[in-house]
Parts: C-alpha cells; structure tokens; sequence
C-alpha cells in the first residue's frame, strides 16, 4: 500500500472514530469534516477528481456548515454530562457486528459485483458531464425537482411564523 | 528575446531542478512552487495594508502612514516601510486565550483558515506556462478548498466562547453561503462558453485578437454581467465593504475574531487578503483574460505582469469601494444576493447558452444584450417596488 494511501486511511478513520466518540457535539461534526476531507483525499487517489472535489464542495463546505448550524440553533454548545457509552454498549457492539457480517456476507456473495477488477474508465470531468446529460439526464431532473420542491417546503415552514411576526411588528409601529 | 523574459522563472526552475537526481525533481519543484506562492503573495499582502491605508487616508483627507522606510536608514519611501513594524508588533504581542474558550479549536481556527486559501494558489495560471498544478478541473478545486474558510469561521467564532464572535461567525456564514451561489453561477458560463473546468484551457480561450483588441470573456454581453455579478459575490466572498457585516466594528467588535490577539489575529488577517487575491485572481482569469495582455501591441510585456497589475488594479478598485460605500444592513444584503444577484445570475447562463449556439454576428450581441438588459430593469424595478423608498423619517430618543 502506498504511504500516502494509509495516512489518509488512518486521518479517515481517526475522523469518523472521534466524530463517534467525542462528547461536544460540536466537536462532533468538525471530526465529521475531518473524515469527509479525508474520504475526498482518497478519491483524488484513485484519480476522482470530480467527485474528490464535489466531496469537499458538498459535504466539508455545506453538510458539515449544516450540522453545526443545526446543533448550535437546537441546543446549547454545552457537553453533556453522562458518559457517550451507555449502559447497553455491549448489545450495540453485538448487533452493529451482526449486520455487519450480515451486509458482508450479502455484498461478497452478490450477482451484482462483478468478480474481477474492471479495468479503470477514464473518468475525466468531461466524462462525467456528458454522462450527466445525456444518459442520466432523468435522475439528474427529479433529483433537481425534489430538491427545488424541499426547499420551497423549507421556505415555507419558515414564511409561516415569519409572517405573524411581522403582523405584530407592524401593528407596534402604527 | 520578451519570450525569454517571460518565461524567465519557468527556465529558473528548470534550471534549478536539472542539477538534482531524477527522483528528487517532482519533490523539490513542487517544494519551489510552494515557496513561490508563499512568498509573493504575502508580500503583496504586506505592500496592499500599506496602500490601502495610504489610499483611505488620501480618500478621507488625512496623510495616512508616512514615516516608516527602510531600517536604520533616513529612506522613507513614502511609509511603505511599515508593514515591517505592524508584522513585528504583532509577532511579539501577547497571544490571549479566553478561560471559557475551546482551545483545541481556537488554536485551530486560523491554520484551517490559512491552508484552504493557499491550496487555491495551485490552480490559479499566473502567467504563460506558470499554473502550478494543472488540474482538468481547476475551476472546481478552487471552489471546493474556498468551501473549507466556511469551516474556520465558524470554529473561531463558536470557540471564542463571545457573544459577539458567534454572532459574527453566523453571518459570515450566512453571507458566505448566499454569495457563493451567484458566485458559481457566474462563472458557469465561461465554463459553458470554452467547455474545459481547467483554467488554463479558459486563459487560452481568451488569448485571440481581433483588431488588435483581445477575445477577453468582459468584452461579451454575457461576460460583462458575469463579471460584475462575480465582482460583486467576490466582494462579498471576501468580506470587503460594503459586505463587511462579519466583521462590521461599530456593531460586534471584530466579527469571529474577537477574541483573537497577536500572530494568530495576524494569521486571520493575511487570511483574509490571500481569499481576496485568491478571488480576484479567479475573476481575472475568467473574465479579464488572465495573463493576456488586452491588445495585441503590448503582447511583449510578460505575462506575470499583466496578472499582477490586473490584480493590483482590482484591489485598487476593491479599497475605492471600502473608502466610499457605507455597509449594508442585513436584510438588504440577503435581499440582494437572493432576489436580484440570483436572478441574474440564472437569466445570464440562458445568455451565455444563446451566445454559444447563435451564429457569431451582430445579431447575438443585440439579442443576448436585449435580454439582459431587459432582466436588469425588470429585477431592479421589482425590487425597488417592494422597497416603499420615501422620505426618511428619523426618530430621536425623548
């Protein structure tokens, strides 16, 4: 394995293990960005440059920003006090290993894998845009269409309140 | 003879690595590189807090810095010796940590800030042969590592533990987030136009001549409102006036870095200039031509220079704008960038697709301006209805 594979294998995971086990939950997500960077260091690797830099743009730049505003707007910034084990850890390393085995199993013996490696597309970025328009131009729309109709939801959960709101302020100024 | 003047550092550093074994090369111009790019463009940081003094002090009818030259000498040269006390003080004040502070993430915040603003340099041709890393897809890169600044904001403003650091890091944030969509999608349409991410590839697009005057994207209807509204987003994008509610002094202090003090303010500070020439670079290659001189009698002079006055031009623009707008208020800048940069925005990428596919005569320039313009006063006059501009009405405290 080359060097740089196995430090950005070893930030990946030291990413995703504090992002499990810290107790801020701040902390928390700037891990999660961590790992994210990291996954996206592993797919400049295998020459992803597209979905390297996408990795980064979407998760490191707007998911993570998401979390945190998230917490920050739910709850205070504050730890909480109980240890992050709970009393059932021994049950959930249990099961979480069983579907683990369970998921393995079904992947290895999947039709759907092919057993040899394929030999490398050139994935080029140019690739990928004709790939997004032509042979996966329906996905590309409803998942357009879905997201445009989660935001206008999102807008207008929030339009409600701020509109009486703003009736109270107005009928104050007057 | 101006060709080898122009490539005068790409054959320095052939030259340089062709004494090292074949194994070292890729390593020790890539360590070259990096120097490169950390030398000049803090020293262009330094030269720029001076000029931007010097020019606020000018606009506002007072002198500005003008006694610090050389060390030890009676050299003034007009005060631009003083980048060397400021970089000094601020490396020998006392560095203070708030008690109820994260420290972890405070300690943090400025590296997370610095690194993602020098990967962008990687991308950025800074003249003929001189991209340090040529990646097919350029363009996403420098979008993708400016996607990171987001998260350092937020660390130093949550980590400070002040209600004033918070607050700042949240409309950072917010104004971050918002500017970067016109941002993108105004520089979709040099991407749609030349077909290539890779920066160099936009460069060459615009390096042709028609009477003598350059091919440059800012020449074009489309390009033209690409550009102002990329102007406008990099602005924004860099927290300039009038955008500088991040950090506006008179409301929360300093913004995110409040609670900052010493080498570490200083590092958040160069921070912010390198975004900002960072930007300005991406702007100059997407629209201005890049290292492309504008007409072709000049084409001897070399390329880095075209880019490095461009650039100091723009930030020359950049500190007139700071020393004549007064900031925006909250609501104005959101309302802004999503009801009438957004708009635009998306109406120009119809534009730049019309421009593409219609024939190259008169015709496209009056249809595609004809479009634009139109938008521009329909968006404008919707805004402005909404807005109920009357008289101001003030109100005193009794």
């Amino acid at each position: 394995m080359p060097p740089f594979f196995i430090i950005t294998g070893i930030v990946t995971l030291l990413g995703a293990a504090f992002a499990m086990s810290l107790r801020n939950l701040v902390h928390c997500a700037l891990a999660m960005a961590v790992a994210f960077s990291g996954i996206a260091a592993l797919y400049l690797q295998l020459d992803a440059q597209f979905v390297g830099f996408a990795e980064i743009l979407v998760y490191v730049g707007a998911i993570a920003i998401l979390i945190v505003f998230a917490i920050l707007l739910t709850r205070s910034g504050e730890a909480p006090e109980k240890s992050v084990l709970t009393s059932g850890w021994m049950a959930g390393i249990a099961v979480s290993a069983m579907v683990f085995t369970m998921l393995g199993w079904a992947v290895l013996n999947s039709s759907a894998i092919p057993k040899e490696t394929p030999p490398a597309p050139v994935a080029t970025v140019k690739n990928v845009g004709d790939a997004l328009m032509t042979k996966f131009v329906l996905p590309l729309e409803i998942i357009g269409l879905v997201l445009t109709a989660a935001m206008i939801g999102a807008v207008i959960i929030a339009l409600k309140e701020d509109s009486q709101k703003s009736k109270s302020e107005d009928g104050g100024q007057q | 003879m101006f060709d080898k003047f122009d490539q005068i550092f790409v054959t320095a550093l052939h030259w340089l690595v062709s004494f090292l074994p074949e194994g070292l090369r890729p390593f020790v111009s890539a360590l070259i590189c990096i120097a490169f790019v950390m030398s000049v463009f803090p020293g262009v940081f330094a030269l720029t807090t001076v000029l931007e003094r010097k020019i606020l002090g000018r606009i506002q009818n007072r002198y500005g810095p003008n006694r610090v030259g050389i060390p030890f000498t009676k050299i003034r040269l007009c005060g631009f010796g003083q980048f060397i006390p400021d970089g000094i003080k601020s490396l020998t004040k006392e560095d203070i940590v708030p008690r109820a502070a994260d420290k972890v993430v405070h300690f943090l915040a400025p590296v997370v800030m610095l690194v993602p603003v020098l990967l962008a340099y990687a991308v950025l041709p800074f003249g003929k042969h001189m991209t340090i890393t040529d990646y097919d897809a350029g363009l996403l890169f420098f979008f993708a590592v400016g996607g990171a600044v987001e998260v350092s904001v937020f660390m130093a403003g949550w980590s400070s533990r002040n209600k004033y650091s918070l607050l700042g890091a949240m409309r950072a944030i917010a104004q971050m987030v918002s500017y970067e969509i016109p941002l993108i999608l105004s520089a979709v349409t040099v991407v749609m136009v030349v077909g290539s991410l890779n920066l160099s590839e936009i460069v060459k697009h615009q390096n042709n001549y028609t009477f003598g005057i350059a091919h440059w994207h800012v020449f074009t209807p489309w390009g033209l409102v690409g550009f102002i509204l990329f102007f406008i987003a990099s602005l924004a994008e860099s927290n300039r006036t009038p955008f500088d509610l991040p950090e506006a002094e008179s409301e929360i202090i300093a913004g995110y870095f409040t609670e900052y003090s010493g080498f570490k303010f200083a590092l958040f500070f160069l921070g912010e200039y390198l975004g900002m020439f960072a930007i300005i670079g991406l702007g100059i290659t997407l629209f201005l031509g890049g290292w492309t001189s504008p007409v072709s009698f000049l084409t001897w002079i070399p390329s880095y220079l075209w880019f490095l006055s461009k650039l100091m031009t723009i930030v020359f623009v950049f500190i007139w704008i700071r020393g004549t707008l007064p900031r925006l208020r909250m609501d104005q800048l959101m309302n802004f960038a999503w009801k009438f940069m957004l708009p635009l925005a998306l109406i120009n990428i119809l534009v730049a697709g019309i421009w593409h596919y219609m024939a190259a005569d008169w015709p496209r320039w009056l249809v595609c301006s004809a479009i634009i313009f139109g938008a521009y006063a329909i968006l404008g006059r919707g805004l402005m209805q909404n807005q109920n501009f009357g008289k101001r009405i003030y109100r005193y405290a009794e």
